[in-house]
């Protein structure tokens, strides 16, 4: 029974993925099921996570195959967070998409698809294997396909060519990387390759695989010279499926970073030094990008960019505390970017464009949704006490500690300019008198939708606000949180015992 | 044997990346399938090829005493070939629908989600 327990989520979302397909025209069940199915999941994710918090790793060996042999799944402190995380903005955007979406998209399968590429994120933060992390990787980027030309809009099939391209790319890469390694070593199973890969005599063979990794996972992930797809794609699709994306698709990218390299390729000056460097230019070039933007929605990509730098700093680094304030980001980066994509999805149904330059006069039009967008906004940029200031003080720490200046500038530097952006976008945006936007006649104007819709758009803005709002408030429990994921990342043994001993004497 | 597939493998690689790297909307389409070969390629010569060793153990051992030809790799083959397929059907919907509404097939003329809106 409690072996099981960690495969639930997944399992949910796999069922309401099917059983939403035998609802394919009825857009409003589909709306329904995907809500309801939503809570359930989220309730459920966190009876597990509180059940894996008490409780330790917790591990499954799928067929009652020992590893290494068989595909593990494993669910430590770090996979679970995700997992909730995602359970967390999965519920937002379904609530969000079912006012946002517009019906002739719906009808081509949305929330089913929506549902897969939730499915996959578990699946990827849940598995144990390389090679079935390829597997739900590939489940993630065929639904996102999917998810990201649905209308097809010119601009839309535009940005999926070269967001399929390049990911397809990173996936082959990836594969190569699983195909060296498995050369190398024999074997498949995280834990396993742990052992084996720090017995290899030849260093300089495990340095290119772990490059080849880097490449692969490094263009999901959006750092510096890999990133360009990102602003090119992330801005066509609707606001929803945009939210969806920037919240949590890099951000798988950089979980397998940060798992495959603390606990694969560990301890390895040069590869600690790439990362760094990595890191330190996708803050400056990210910030930089976000600065000359003038459409909201591309400014938030840029600045998707420019955040996932913190991350891949935090790993550099490679110490508790920087661990620890990666972590710390990523949970507050998930809630955060989710939830501007959403803002921004706001703001466009409001005034019918998303050009800072035509927008203006939102504060004395809409003055309690301003202070509503007022909340994400001042988290990304990290006022104290909201969210985004917490895991800077963990980063400066051990930026400190490490003696690495270059990554203190990246920082500080990153900081500054996301300030300055959104300062530069709250006087566009909210006080600025308003400029000439043409009135659309097809247009779907906030103004004249009905009650319900309306707050289809506003209750997930609420519902994220308020978590981002105890992420900054509640730091102290989340600084908990990431110090305990810190320590299981730190110390392998603990998940290479987990893996093995759980397969030694299963209960 | 060896030898000549690190070859082809290396071979298949550099086509397929340099096919990817043209402006062509159907060139990318076959850049992307003699990439996905490649890497299946690679998969099954990293796997270490064996010749007529069945991975099959007599009944009164319990481990494999001589070389035997590994049965995972062609396992992972198998998935990846399923998902590469699946990823190039879908690759040729998604150029032919590209085709029909942006009217060009050059990656160049390819604008619209770098202009200024």
């Amino acid at each position: 029974m409690t072996q099981q327990l960690i495969l639930y989520p997944l399992l949910l979302q796999l069922l309401l993925s099917i059983l939403l397909m035998f609802f394919w025209y009825r857009i409003n069940a589909q709306r329904v099921i995907s809500i309801l199915g939503s809570i359930l999941h989220l309730g459920l994710t966190i009876f597990v996570f509180s059940f894996i918090w008490n409780n330790g790793t917790q591990t499954l060996q799928a067929g009652s195959w020992e590893a290494p042999f068989g595909i593990t799944f494993i669910a430590d402190s770090l996979a679970i967070t995700l997992v909730l995380l995602t359970a967390i903005a999965g519920l937002a955007v379904s609530i969000f998409s079912s006012s946002a979406m517009i019906p002739d998209r719906l009808r081509f399968g949305y929330f089913p698809i929506f549902h897969f590429l939730l499915l996959g994120l578990n699946g990827a933060f849940l598995t144990g294997d390389i090679f079935n992390l390829y597997v739900w990787f590939e489940i993630i980027i065929i639904s996102s396909f999917v998810l990201i030309t649905l209308g097809g809009e010119k601009a839309q099939l535009e940005g999926a060519v070269k967001y399929f391209t390049l990911n397809f790319l990173a996936s082959m890469i990836f594969l190569t990387a699983i195909a060296v390694l498995y050369g190398l070593t024999g074997s498949l199973n995280m834990a396993d390759l742990a052992i084996k890969v720090s017995e290899i005599e030849n260093r300089a063979l495990v340095q290119i695989t772990a490059v080849l990794f880097l490449i692969g996972f490094g263009i999901k992930a959006a750092v510096f010279p890999l990133y360009f797809w990102l602003p090119a794609s992330y801005h066509t699709p609707p606001s929803a499926v945009s939210a969806i994306f920037g919240g949590l698709l890099t951000k798988v990218g950089v979980y397998a970073l940060i798992r495959v390299f603390s606990l694969i390729f560990v301890g390895d000056a040069f590869l600690d030094e790439i990362l760094l460097v990595i890191a330190i230019l996708t803050l400056f070039s990210g910030g930089v990008g976000a600065l000359v933007q003038n459409n909201i929605k591309k400014v938030f990509s840029y600045l998707i960019i420019c955040h996932i730098g913190y991350m891949i700093l935090g790993l550099g680094m490679f110490t508790e505390v920087a661990i620890a304030g990666a972590i710390f980001y990523l949970i507050h980066d998930i809630i955060v970017k989710t939830n501007l994509f959403m803002v921004s999805g706001l703001i466009y149904r409001i005034k019918g464009s998303s050009s800072m330059r035509a927008l203006g006069g939102f504060y004395s039009n809409y003055p309690k949704l301003s202070l509503l967008i007022f909340i994400p906004l001042f988290s990304l940029v990290g006022i104290p006490p909201l969210s985004g200031f917490w895991p800077k003080i963990s980063l400066i720490t051990a930026s400190f500690d490490t003696q690495s200046y270059w990554g203190l500038a990246g920082i500080i530097f990153a900081s500054f300019i996301t300030l300055v952006v959104i300062a530069k976008l709250w006087a566009e945006v909210f006080w600025k008198n308003p400029g000439e936007i043409p009135k659309r006649k097809k247009f779907d104007y906030f103004h004249k939708m009905g009650k319900y819709r309306k707050l289809g758009f506003v209750v997930p803005i609420v519902f994220l606000s308020f978590v981002s709002l105890y992420i900054g408030f509640g730091a102290e429990n989340i600084q908990i949180l990431s110090s305990r994921v810190a320590q299981e990342l730190m110390d392998k043994q603990l998940y290479i015992d987990a893996v093995f001993n759980n397969a030694q004497n299963p209960k | 044997m060896e030898i000549l597939f690190a070859i082809i493998i290396g071979v298949l690689y550099a086509a397929g990346i340099y096919m990817i790297l043209r402006r062509s909307l159907v060139k990318l389409i076959i850049g992307i399938i003699l990439l996905g070969n490649g890497a299946n390629l690679l998969i099954f010569l990293l796997g270490r090829i064996s010749e007529g060793a069945p991975p099959i153990i007599p009944e009164e051992s319990k481990v494999f005493l001589e070389a035997y030809a590994d049965p995972v790799p062609q396992a992972l083959i198998l998935t990846a070939i399923v998902i590469s397929f699946g990823l190039q059907s879908f690759a040729i919907i998604l150029v032919k629908r590209a085709h029909k509404v942006v009217k060009t097939d050059d990656l160049d003329e390819m604008n619209a989600t770098d202009e200024d809106s």
